[in-house]
């Protein structure tokens, strides 16, 4: 069980959700959680409250994002959690959809996604895309020549294998919907991402791009590139940008 | 998802049969010519997908580590981020060198600067005399990048030149090398298409261009993906702006990471879509749009001064 305290100081845990007791009829802080929902719900054109959802999940199964993405959204790098704050909300949304239609398979996050509704995905990807994140710990930024470094900017052209930050942006900050920042991101995390798309484990995404990326590189090209961008500092939201 | 089923078939075909493209090396390949240079003698160059056979620029960690080697990097830095360091001769687009020269100008069949170093000086009817290197690189400027001209002897000529010239270390001098321009496409079976082009674009190029044919800046507001039409785009003087340069282009290229996955038709097809919209005037504009085509752009290649659904082309952006 996992507590979890509120921003006016009282304590809930995740439990509590799960055993389906976080109704209106019970008082205490989830009544008050409740009553902030259905709040918001009348203020921002009905749609559920992304802030509420990551610290308590819903009454339907979902666990609190924070638990495994942390207070604001930095994840926890060390766990392969990825981080979530600052990412693009159109990308956080398909992720929560691919979840729970089965096109990104995860034990973890299947259950999640699927227990939230189409307005409480929208909502909580919504949320995540506006937090900025505690500040990544301290890396050295690895030197222009690393491998790492080299596969990031330059790609591996004369193998047909384009430089990541051709479609992540520069600095791997993250372009629109379809390329996600990758700068800060856990690199176990990355990691995982591409071994899943070389083992199929996750949908090859826009014109299969990542698919045919991923095949390119070998396990000793994922660490090093992962460990890249894990110690860029990322980059600063900013209002979606146009296409 | 039947694009994908295509584009795995043109995968596999090509790794099978291991084809050799035989490529036309026109006259003016370095992406300038809207209109043909007198060096024009077309010269069919096989050339396979292997890249042992084609010439290999020297690798950035070999650059000397003194003051020419500082000036290499410097122009390999403008190259890639243009704006930044040659802001003053960029106009308002969101180009960079290396959005048509890839791998920042390594790259062969997307005009590598190791092919176009050694191709000059070079008599060029664009405008009617012999062009040194640099000369051509303030073409650049001027048409693709819709800036303008950095005079000879400027540190950004200077410094491009460098970097040229390192990139064509070893390379034959006035020697067409196989890779230089980009790779000709032959004609397609069915007469070229504006709505067969638009359905390609929405398929395979909006993804990173927008429909809107805008381009996309990442998160922190720097450029990522170059307009292909529209007030951020390359000029109607630009050699882009030549269906069959910009067919040869996404060809060989696009989209990126998955060059040769288009057929012939469908590059022809969507070169016709993306250079069938209003792009900002050709810097040489002679007072009319008549007048400027018959000038500059009588071509089929070429969609200034014609029609499209409606639409007088070449009148500029605002």
């Amino acid at each position: 069980m996992i507590t979890i305290t509120t921003q006016d100081g009282t304590q809930i845990s995740n439990k509590d959700s799960f055993n389906g007791e976080m109704t209106a009829t019970r008082p205490g802080p989830v009544f008050v959680a409740s009553l902030s929902l259905a709040l918001a719900a009348m203020t921002s054109l009905a749609l559920a409250d992304g802030a509420a959802i990551s610290l308590n999940g819903n009454t339907r199964g979902a666990l609190a994002c924070t638990t495994c993405h942390g207070a604001q959204g930095e994840g926890i790098p060390a766990s392969g959690f990825p981080r979530l704050a600052g990412l693009d909300a159109g990308y956080l949304r398909t992720q929560l959809d691919d979840f729970a239609l089965g096109r990104r398979a995860n034990a973890i996050m299947t259950p999640i996604a699927s227990a939230l509704n189409d307005d409480e995905r929208e909502a909580v990807a919504r949320y995540y895309a506006g937090l900025r994140g505690s500040a990544s710990m301290a890396t050295p930024v690895p030197e222009r020549h690393s491998p790492g470094a080299r596969l990031a900017n330059r790609g591996r052209w004369p193998q047909g294998l384009p430089a990541c930050i051709q479609c992540h942006g520069a600095m791997g900050a993250g372009v629109g919907a379809s390329f996600p920042a990758l700068a800060g991101q856990s690199a176990i995390y990355l990691e995982n991402q591409l071994h899943a798309w070389q083992q199929g484990m996750r949908a090859p995404g826009p014109l299969g791009l990542m698919k045919r990326v991923a095949d390119k590189l070998s396990a000793a090209d994922i660490k090093a590139v992962a460990t890249y961008f894990s110690a860029l500092p990322p980059s600063h939201p900013t209002p979606r940008s146009k296409p | 998802m039947k694009p994908m089923v295509a584009v795995g078939l043109a995968g596999g075909i090509i790794a099978a049969a291991a084809v050799v493209i035989v490529l036309m090396t026109q006259g003016d390949p370095d992406t300038a010519g809207a209109v043909k240079t007198g060096n024009s003698e077309v010269v069919a160059t096989p050339v396979s997908n292997e890249p042992a056979s084609l010439f290999q620029p020297p690798s950035e960690q070999d650059l000397p580590d003194d003051e020419f080697g500082r000036i290499v990097k410097l122009g390999r830095d403008i190259f890639e981020q243009t704006q930044r360091y040659a802001g003053p001769y960029v106009g308002k687009t969101n180009l960079r060198c290396a959005s048509c020269h890839l791998d920042a100008g390594r790259l062969a069949h997307s005009s590598p600067l190791w092919a176009a170093y050694v191709s000059y000086p070079a008599y060029r009817s664009k405008n009617k005399h012999v062009n040194t290197f640099p000369e051509r690189l303030q073409g650049c400027f001027e048409y693709s990048m819709n800036g303008k001209a950095p005079p000879l002897g400027d540190p950004v000529l200077v410094a491009l030149e460098s970097y040229s010239y390192w990139l064509a270390s070893g390379a034959p001098v006035n020697s067409n090398m196989p890779g230089r321009g980009y790779p000709a496409v032959p004609k397609p079976p069915l007469p070229r298409d504006f709505e067969r082009g638009q359905r390609v674009y929405e398929q395979h190029c909006a993804l990173c261009h927008g429909t809107d044919g805008a381009g996309q800046q990442d998160a922190n507001g720097q450029p990522a993906f170059p307009a292909l039409w529209g007030e951020k785009s390359f000029n109607w003087g630009a050699g882009m702006g030549n269906i069959k340069n910009a067919a040869g282009f996404i060809k060989a290229n696009m989209p990126l990471g998955l060059g040769g996955s288009l057929s012939d038709q469908q590059a022809w097809d969507v070169a016709t879509f993306m250079n069938s919209h209003e792009r900002p005037q050709d810097p040489r504009f002679k007072g009319s749009i008549a007048a400027t085509r018959a000038q500059y752009h009588d071509s089929s290649d070429v969609m200034y001064g014609q029609t499209v659904n409606g639409q007088l082309l070449g009148q500029g952006t605002p």
